[in-house]
């Protein structure tokens, strides 16, 4: 008995020959993602805050006017100059020029207050990619050229005015984006490394190995993270270098962290452990870290990059608290934390409300992080309709 | 007779449910309580029964996708349940699964040339231009355009993902294809499309299969024998048209009853034999036969005690007494 039906080339196949439907049919999930997350206005440009800042994080000096050590004792808590394009009272009346005006600074005899005028008279000449204080470019290069900078070094230009200490704080405040942002990117690939390789094991083998890694994840849980950080970090010799310090506190950070993550990436594990494709690779003479990294992750990666990219802000406002308290990085090292300190006294801030710029920066990061990873989430899954 | 390629004996699998405190199982669910089955070379047998039945997981136990608790498969003389997964590899390659869902066998995350030859590629078999190659070959064998190669299953429509799926489980040369319901997801007109591919695969490569089924319309279609299975056990073992025609279980009665009909004079004179849905605790079976109390025919004293043994094909102590209705065969039939 045959049914007379004629054996097909593939029922269907001719529809999908229409250009469109090859380039969707061939896109690979990335590009799937890459189409959905477009459609997300409010993340593609928290993205492209996130780019910037990343060149920021690479071309650290370069785009800082001062060098890192760079003091000014004449112009403590000065305010923001205001960058010009033009002005009115050289000899020729009109003219262009990109500068700032100095300031005439006057102390009061009784507050012992100082306080700036602008003076227009005293024109400090900006320009671009002037000659400034001498950096290593990479921590190879030696360059002494600086994105923005007085023409004549030495000359004062403070966008954002300068701190207590006579530092110009947008120089001040791009170090720290380094080391702010930096804490948390690579506090979280710590986590996510510790994360995704027992989320993985436990979500994926399940039983009594499951069992041990819940209980443990319970565990950290249910330790208080504040006295937790606040314990370790105060047990940190204080002599300690900027750097081990910097690198101890990512760790602290991410042994705090790495929790919620593996839980995550533990319960999709355990979802797609049922799924047929995953039987069949197993059938296929797959080993068991063959079907969970190449077959089971990737139908995932863009969760987990989602899942990373929001929980980068709590990093970052860990590090910032911790910080601020005096228990994480301290000076000279600069982070927002370390750099919010400054305004934490009353007096300071009333007359100088600049200094809390830097509490801008970590409330952009972490919005941008955090639209980011909306957009990526949203995005993740494209075969979903 | 040809020589038997597989030859289950007595297979149990049985399902953890409860575990009291210190980690011993009180309560086990039976999907599979003692199958006796032999496939011979080259046929195609048909495995029925409702759902829950364990059809699917003594399909999943052949192909070592799930671990007997008890029995043995002899696979061309090699007991192959007590083997390590290791040394199982080989039998791997000789006996094949073809998924139900074409949707959740696929990877979306992989293309065609990677989902086809992750075989070859996990086995160290070939790579490169070579795999692509035997890809392209298995493709073209299937009803594929090799073209399609780089595309991922999301832009196949169900037929197709299927022949994605039978390409996958040939391509290493099995014996033995285990098809879990290959047809059931898919549109009828799709359906006989795919019944066809798999009767030429037979005929080319010499496949053997074993073919699991809800469908009693397709599987008298596909099967040379069938085996009814019904809660855990093979109740009733015949040839297709045979087993169709004069049902000696039943169980198989019953079934065959509900199957729809189009053609009037095929349809039987008693109409449909409609069950208690009185199925037993999967978790305690009863004494005797186990359809026994959903079963008309049942005699109090005789179905309900000791054990109902699997006789020339049937597992039915009132055997031979009873009158049953079968399917009659169409006129074109040969």
């Amino acid at each position: 008995m045959t049914l007379k039906t004629g054996l097909p080339d593939g029922e269907g196949a001719d529809a999908s020959d229409a250009k469109g439907n090859v380039e969707r049919a061939t896109a690979s999930q990335r590009t799937l993602v890459w189409w959905a997350f477009k459609k997300h206005k409010l993340a593609v440009v928290s993205a492209w805050i996130l780019i910037a800042m990343l060149v920021v994080i690479v071309l650290t000096e370069f785009v800082a006017p001062y060098g890192a050590r760079h003091r000014d004792s004449e112009y403590t808590t000065a305010p923001p100059q205001v960058l010009k394009l033009w002005d009115t009272d050289g000899e020729d009346g009109f003219r262009w020029g990109l500068h700032v005006d100095g300031h005439v600074s006057e102390q009061d005899p009784r507050s012992l207050r100082i306080t700036y005028e602008p003076d227009p008279d005293d024109r400090v000449e900006v320009g671009f990619f002037v000659k400034g204080d001498e950096y290593r470019l990479f921590g190879l290069i030696p360059w002494d050229r600086h994105l923005i900078g007085p023409k004549h070094h030495g000359d004062p230009m403070y966008l954002l005015g300068t701190t207590t200490d006579g530092q110009d704080l947008f120089s001040q405040i791009v170090y720290a984006t380094r080391v702010s942002a930096s804490v948390g990117i690579i506090g979280v690939l710590l986590a996510f490394a510790l994360g995704i390789a027992l989320g993985a094991v436990s979500g994926y083998f399940g039983g009594w190995i499951d069992n041990i890694i819940q209980r443990l994840i319970e565990l950290f849980m249910a330790v208080p993270s504040i006295p937790l950080w606040l314990g370790i970090a105060a047990a940190l010799p204080p002599h300690m270098g900027p750097v081990t310090r910097y690198f101890i506190i990512t760790t602290i950070l991410a042994l705090v962290a790495w929790t919620g993550l593996a839980r995550e990436v533990r319960g999709r594990f355990l979802a797609l452990r049922s799924e047929e494709f995953v039987t069949s690779a197993l059938l296929d003479g797959s080993g068991h870290g063959r079907v969970m990294f190449r077959h089971m992750l990737p139908s995932f990666s863009s969760h987990i990059i989602a899942a990373l990219s929001l929980s980068i802000p709590s990093m970052i406002l860990a590090e910032t608290s911790l910080s601020w308290l005096g228990l994480g990085l301290r000076p000279p090292a600069v982070s927002w934390g370390v750099q919010l300190q400054d305004a934490s006294k009353w007096s300071v801030l009333s007359n100088a409300p600049w200094l809390l710029i830097p509490g801008l920066c970590v409330v952009i990061a972490v919005l941008a992080f955090n639209f980011v990873g909306d957009g990526l989430r949203d995005a993740a899954d494209p075969y979903k309709h | 007779m040809t020589e038997p390629l597989l030859e289950v004996n007595d297979l149990h699998v049985r399902f953890p449910v409860q575990r009291n405190l210190l980690g011993r199982v009180t309560v086990e669910n039976h999907a599979v309580s003692g199958v006796d089955l032999t496939l011979r070379g080259g046929e195609t047998l048909g495995l029925v029964g409702e759902s829950g039945c364990g059809k699917t997981t003594l399909g999943r136990t052949i192909v070592g996708a799930q671990k007997a608790t008890s029995g043995t498969i002899v696979y061309e003389g090699s007991e192959l349940t007590s083997l390590k997964n290791r040394e199982r590899g080989r039998y791997r390659r000789q006996i094949r699964m073809v998924f139900q869902d074409p949707f959740s066998s696929l990877n979306p995350r992989m293309t065609l040339r990677q989902i086809i030859g992750d075989p070859l590629i996990a086995g160290g078999e070939a790579r490169g231009s070579e795999l692509e190659d035997r890809v392209a070959e298995m493709m073209r064998r299937v009803g594929l355009s090799p073209d399609y190669m780089d595309r991922y299953p999301h832009a196949f429509s169900g037929g197709q993902r299927q022949r994605v799926n039978i390409a996958r489980a040939l391509i290493v040369g099995p014996k033995l294809v285990v098809a879990d319901e290959p047809v059931s997801a898919l549109d009828v007109s799709v359906r006989a499309q795919i019944l066809n591919l798999l009767r030429e695969l037979q005929e080319e490569f010499g496949l053997t299969y074993l073919f699991i089924s809800h469908d009693l319309s397709v599987v008298e279609n596909i099967a040379d024998r069938v085996a009814v299975m019904y809660f855990g056990k093979i109740v009733e073992l015949a040839d297709t048209a045979e087993l169709y025609e004069n049902p000696s279980h039943p169980y198989t009665e019953a079934l065959m009853s509900a199957v729809p009909i189009p053609d009037p004079s095929r349809r039987g004179r008693t109409g449909r034999v409609l069950l208690p849905d009185d199925l037993p605790d999967p978790t305690n079976p009863p004494p005797g036969c186990a359809f026994a109390s959903r079963c008309r025919h049942t005699e109090a004293g005789r179905c309900d005690v000791g054990v109902v043994p699997l006789v020339e094909g049937l597992r039915c102590v009132r055997g031979g007494e009873l009158e049953l209705q079968g399917i009659v065969a169409s006129e074109t039939d040969a």
